[in-house]
């Protein structure tokens, strides 16, 4: 079930429009990190980004999360356009990036804190969140005391706390075990589900994009590109038994299939230019 | 603090190695204290035995009656020990903070703007090679025989570990951390007071341990040089006059000083760096 057949159809809450970043390097050349991304992401919907390293991903996200300027194109949230970090949009990086001399709780403050929002009118939301994913008793904890999953929870609920319509995920769970990942894949749908947000969530895991996701957005590099979106028709709520289904088996294979193809198309071009060099 | 934890004990563990106070089994305590007293014994025993005169090697009972004698002295007496003890703390405090201050204030002003890093840091180096002890006479033709100038010379002395380490602190933060307070709109200020201070504490601290130990070398030295009051004038008084059971009243005043103050640096540490693990071998 998408989100289209959850309700009415909602209105993108995302539109990007021929986003481009070219970074110019000390020899004057020019480096095309992300070239001519066209999309939009549904309210309320699950969508991932694969791709091989230096595709670009983690650089769409980072102008998505607006902490990189683009160089080309246009970028909409809600209506608005993209300047700057901003409340409506929380952030989960690779890493927990919690700061150590803090405890649990005032980490999670931390986005409300910065932004001047007081505790108090912050706080219960904190302390359900942390509960909803099973942090509610280490709230005075600190970092070093958790476990890299509960490290990153924690981080979710740092992006959470200010209540904001989108959530980026950047990676989120690459630094963990495979079993933790699964775990914390399935802990990621119910907080989508509870908390009703929309994600766009990157990895290279093309089965963590599938279990996820709505839609995936499939990115070759050189340069970063969306090659192909790749709709997952499975049905909701997802369970981990799912993964070995045939239906999950044939995204998974489809996905790779337009990956390897950007791949080759590369492989051509570089063949090509060398020879023409 | 909070609940011990595993985290916690597993630190412990790693500082009972270094041996820092406090976390020293009660084992080894025992044994440093029984240690101490076996040497005091044989010193004591020894000067007897030996007949070695007290204007060589003072017995440690005789260095006690002093300290207790030089204790008992009212504050306006020219020997009393908690008075010339008082002076030098005061220079050595003045500096500490003066120098301290100054030394973070430049060093992360400089690792901030890392064109004037680039541009200054070869003078710094320089004049960190120079043996600063050196300048302690000019301080007096500046200064005069007062407070001034031994505090002085405590905060040139304290101001370049200082510096260095402060330097080395803000450099150490994690950009990632950075990004993570913008993707929050966090000001410029924002981020130095909220992640970068706070990041770079550990290798202040690390500054602060050798900057006491600094500020009351620098307050000796100065009061070397000329002086009407302090334990540094103390100490050439009773050089000069063979009164070397007086030299050694001093010096274990000065030893103690020296500990107590490490101590209280480890405490304030512990305190306020007790989330960074085997990150204080810097400085």
């Amino acid at each position: 079930m998408s989100a289209a057949a959850r309700g009415v159809e909602p209105a993108p809450l995302i539109e990007a429009r021929g986003l481009g970043k070219t970074y110019e390097t000390l020899e004057h050349r020019s480096v095309h990190a992300l070239s001519d991304a066209s999309f939009t992401v549904r309210d309320g919907e699950f969508v991932s980004i694969v791709g091989p390293s230096g595709c670009g991903k983690s650089t769409l996200l980072k102008i998505m999360a607006g902490l990189l300027p683009s160089t080309a194109g246009t970028l909409h949230l809600a209506g608005r356009t993209v300047t700057g970090p901003s409340p409506e949009i929380g952030v989960v990086f690779q890493r927990p990036l919690l700061l150590p001399w803090r405890t649990i709780l005032q980490n999670v403050l931390f986005p409300a804190e910065i932004r001047g929002v007081p505790p108090s009118h912050i706080r219960d939301r904190a302390s359900s969140l942390l509960d909803l994913v099973g942090l509610g008793g280490v709230e005075s904890r600190y970092p070093h005391e958790l476990s890299g999953g509960m490290q990153q929870r924690a981080a979710i609920v740092r992006a959470l706390v200010q209540d904001p319509t989108l959530l980026l995920m950047d990676e989120p769970f690459g630094a963990l075990d495979a079993l933790t990942r699964e775990r914390m894949n399935v802990e990621t749908l119910r907080i989508w589900d509870a908390q009703r947000k929309t994600v766009v969530f990157v990895t290279h895991s093309i089965g963590e994009a599938v279990f996820l996701s709505d839609r995936v957005l499939v990115m070759t590099p050189q340069p970063g590109r969306i090659a192909r979106v790749v709709a997952i028709d499975l049905a909701r709520p997802r369970t981990l038994s799912m993964m070995g289904s045939a239906a999950f088996a044939a995204h998974a294979g489809l996905i790779r299939e337009h990956l390897d193809i950007g791949r080759d198309l590369d492989i051509k071009k570089d063949l090509v230019s060398g020879m023409s060099r | 603090m909070s609940v011990p934890s595993p985290a916690r004990k597993m630190r412990g563990a790693s500082e009972m190695r270094t041996g820092r106070f406090g976390l020293v089994p009660a084992r080894h305590q025992v044994l440093s204290l029984a240690l101490l007293l076996v040497l005091l014994a044989s010193w004591e025993g020894g000067t007897r035995a030996f007949g070695v005169p007290e204007f060589m090697v003072p017995s440690p009972l005789a260095v006690a009656r002093w300290l207790v004698a030089g204790f008992s002295e009212p504050l306006t007496s020219p020997a009393s020990l908690a008075y010339h003890l008082g002076v030098t703390l005061a220079e050595a405090a003045i500096g500490f903070v003066v120098g301290s201050v100054a030394g973070v204030v430049v060093g992360m002003a400089l690792a901030h703007w890392s064109a004037a890093e680039r541009v200054l840091y070869p003078y710094i180096q320089a004049f960190n090679a120079l043996p600063k002890i050196a300048v302690a006479p000019l301080l007096v033709v500046w200064f005069g025989f007062g407070i001034e100038a031994k505090a002085v010379m405590a905060a040139i002395l304290v101001f370049f570990p200082m510096l260095v380490n402060a330097m080395a602190g803000y450099h150490s933060v994690d950009p990632d951390l950075i990004e993570l307070a913008r993707s929050c709109n966090a000001t410029g200020a924002q981020i130095f007071h909220k992640v970068v201070l706070p990041s770079a504490l550990p290798f202040l601290f690390a500054g602060l341990h050798m900057a006491t130990i600094l500020a009351v070398l620098g307050a000796i030295v100065g009061e070397f040089v000329g002086a009407t009051a302090g334990l540094g004038m103390l100490l050439l008084q009773y050089n000069n006059t063979m009164q070397v059971t007086g030299v050694f009243a001093v010096l274990v005043v000065l030893g103690a000083v020296g500990y107590g103050l490490n101590v209280l640096m480890m405490h304030l540490e512990r305190h306020f760096c007790f989330w960074a693990r085997r990150r204080k071998n810097f400085g």
